[in-house]
């Protein structure tokens, strides 16, 4: 048998990918590691493109995240992407059709924006995932007297709003079809609350409300929604939740319903020299019901590629030492207006058990989420104080046996 | 080894105090303090909090 390439391909050069090369550094592994991005910058940070980026607080040139120097050897291979990947044979093919041989790959690919299919012109209609999204949509906002739609009540399409808001654009109009704002992650209460506070500084809301299609000649000039009525439009943001980058990785028998199913050392397909890393991977967490969820938060891409790197080198090192399986506490935050929503473990578990801990739902208030009784996930809503309240619990949180135990 | 935070980035949100406590926590006011050349046996910790900073707002030199 011929000897193993030792090299490891990235396919993905953004948060996860980043932190997978400088974690395999941190993890003992030397040799060659190949980060392959199809956006043609380096890494660089998302969540100032919904917040102080978008709104003109901070420069685009803010959001580059600097590698560690012990990453510095690594290779970037950007503006390419991964067109498709051949596990038996352990190759990926690039589209500059070159073939890149490795002996271990990470999967950091994470999503895009999903779009609405329904007719009407495409101009004037943006999503925000990206540098040149933020950017496009930056220059339109800026428009004055600009009317703004965001389809989805979701934590982007919230964060948009309220950015829009500050900016001084003459309206901005949040249509979704559930009842509430971020009323899946939050439930009913908080996501009553949200609503509230956003309304009184400005925003309005079309809840149970669908979109059935876009007016306008060349441009955008309205969004048509379900019972006929029409929101005139000048902007339109789409905000409907995202679709993961998987499609290089088929016809090699995969899970790939929703991103790329993992065991739970994130490992894919049953391949010890294969892990996936951030957005896109669906992975079992040990710490709850060990039910595989893929979990949008910025805290995943540095925590899965610390535990997959370990996982990886330790192989390809021939140790093959058994981790415990991976079982992060979730983090999430969301800036909106003058208030941040600051999450610890998993809310969405215990939707149906909210109580308040601290607080009132019109002022600061922290909210506790519970499963069979237990805690299982903290939401604070309003500002430092109900942050800070939030973070007293994820000791409790982090103490917790499984819920399976 | 030093320690820099970008005051104009940082937003308090403490994520740093979890990760290397014994370098970095909030004050009274809930803004941030920190210790400015801590130890290198803290190295690791220290590595780990500029990585879960959201802001990006943590430097270290040297
Ligand atoms: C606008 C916005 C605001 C956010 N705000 C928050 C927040 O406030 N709080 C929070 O917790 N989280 C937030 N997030 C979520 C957080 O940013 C993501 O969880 C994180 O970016 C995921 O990183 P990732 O590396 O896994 O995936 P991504 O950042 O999606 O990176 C994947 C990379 O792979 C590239 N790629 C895809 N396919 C290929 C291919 N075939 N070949 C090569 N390259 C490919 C993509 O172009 C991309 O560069 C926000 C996200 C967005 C978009
Ligand atoms: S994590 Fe970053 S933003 Fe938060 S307090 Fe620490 S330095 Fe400031």
């Amino acid at each position: 048998m011929t000897e193993l390439p030792g090299r490891i391909v990235v396919a993905g050069a953004s948060l996860g990918g980043l932190r997978a090369a400088e974690q395999l550094r941190a993890a003992g592994w030397t040799g060659a590691v190949t980060v392959v991005g199809d956006e043609p910058h380096m890494p660089y940070n998302r969540p100032p493109l919904s917040k102080e980026v978008l709104a003109g607080k901070a420069p685009f040139e803010s959001l580059a995240l600097t590698p560690k120097p012990a990453a510095a050897d690594v290779e970037w291979r950007l503006g390419t992407k991964v067109v498709e990947a051949r596990l038996a044979e352990r190759t990926v093919e690039l589209d500059d059709g070159s073939v890149l041989p490795y002996g271990g790959l990470v999967v950091a690919t994470g999503m895009r924006p999903r779009r609405l299919s329904c007719p009407g012109p495409l101009v004037g209609r943006h999503t925000v995932r990206t540098l040149a999204d933020a950017r496009a949509l930056r220059d339109e906002l800026a428009r004055p007297g600009a009317r703004v739609v965001v389809i989805g009540a979701g934590f982007i399409g919230c964060e948009v709003a309220a950015t829009a808001v500050g900016l001084g654009v003459r309206e901005v109009t949040v249509v979704d079809p559930l009842p509430l704002p971020m009323v899946g992650p939050l439930g009913e209460l908080l996501a009553r609350a949200l609503r509230t506070r956003h309304e009184q500084r400005g925003v309005r809301f079309a809840l149970g409300a669908t979109v059935a299609g876009f007016e306008g000649d060349d441009r955008v000039t309205g969004v048509v929604l379900g019972d006929g009525s029409v929101l005139a439009a000048d902007v339109v943001v789409e905000s409907v939740g995202s679709v993961a980058n998987v499609e290089w990785l088929r016809g090699n028998g995969l899970d790939l319903a929703d991103g790329v199913l993992t065991d739970e050392q994130l490992r894919v397909g049953g391949r010890p020299e294969v892990v996936a890393v951030g957005d896109v991977a669906r992975f079992p967490n040990a710490r709850y019901d060990g039910v595989a969820r893929r979990v949008e938060h910025w805290s995943v891409p540095s925590d899965t590629a610390r535990h997959a790197a370990r996982v990886l080198a330790s192989h390809l090192n021939g140790a093959d030492a058994e981790l415990p399986p991976f079982a992060p506490l979730p983090t999430f935050w969301s800036d909106q207006h003058d208030f941040r929503l600051q999450s610890f473990g998993a809310p969405a578990l215990g939707r149906d058990d909210v109580r308040v801990l601290d607080g009132d739902p019109a002022d600061d208030v922290l909210a506790g989420y519970h499963a069979d009784g237990r805690l299982v996930g903290v939401v604070a809503l309003g500002g430092q104080a109900a942050t800070r309240g939030a973070a007293r619990y994820r000791a409790q949180l982090l103490r917790q046996p499984a819920l399976t135990a | 080894m030093k320690v820099v935070v970008d005051m104009n980035k940082c937003q308090d949100h403490g994520q740093c105090v979890f990760a290397s406590p014994d370098v970095f926590s909030m004050d009274d006011d809930g803004h941030l303090a920190y210790v400015p050349d801590p130890d290198d046996a803290l190295r690791d910790e220290v590595e780990e909090a500029a990585d879960v900073c959201p802001l990006q707002a943590i430097r270290i030199e040297g």
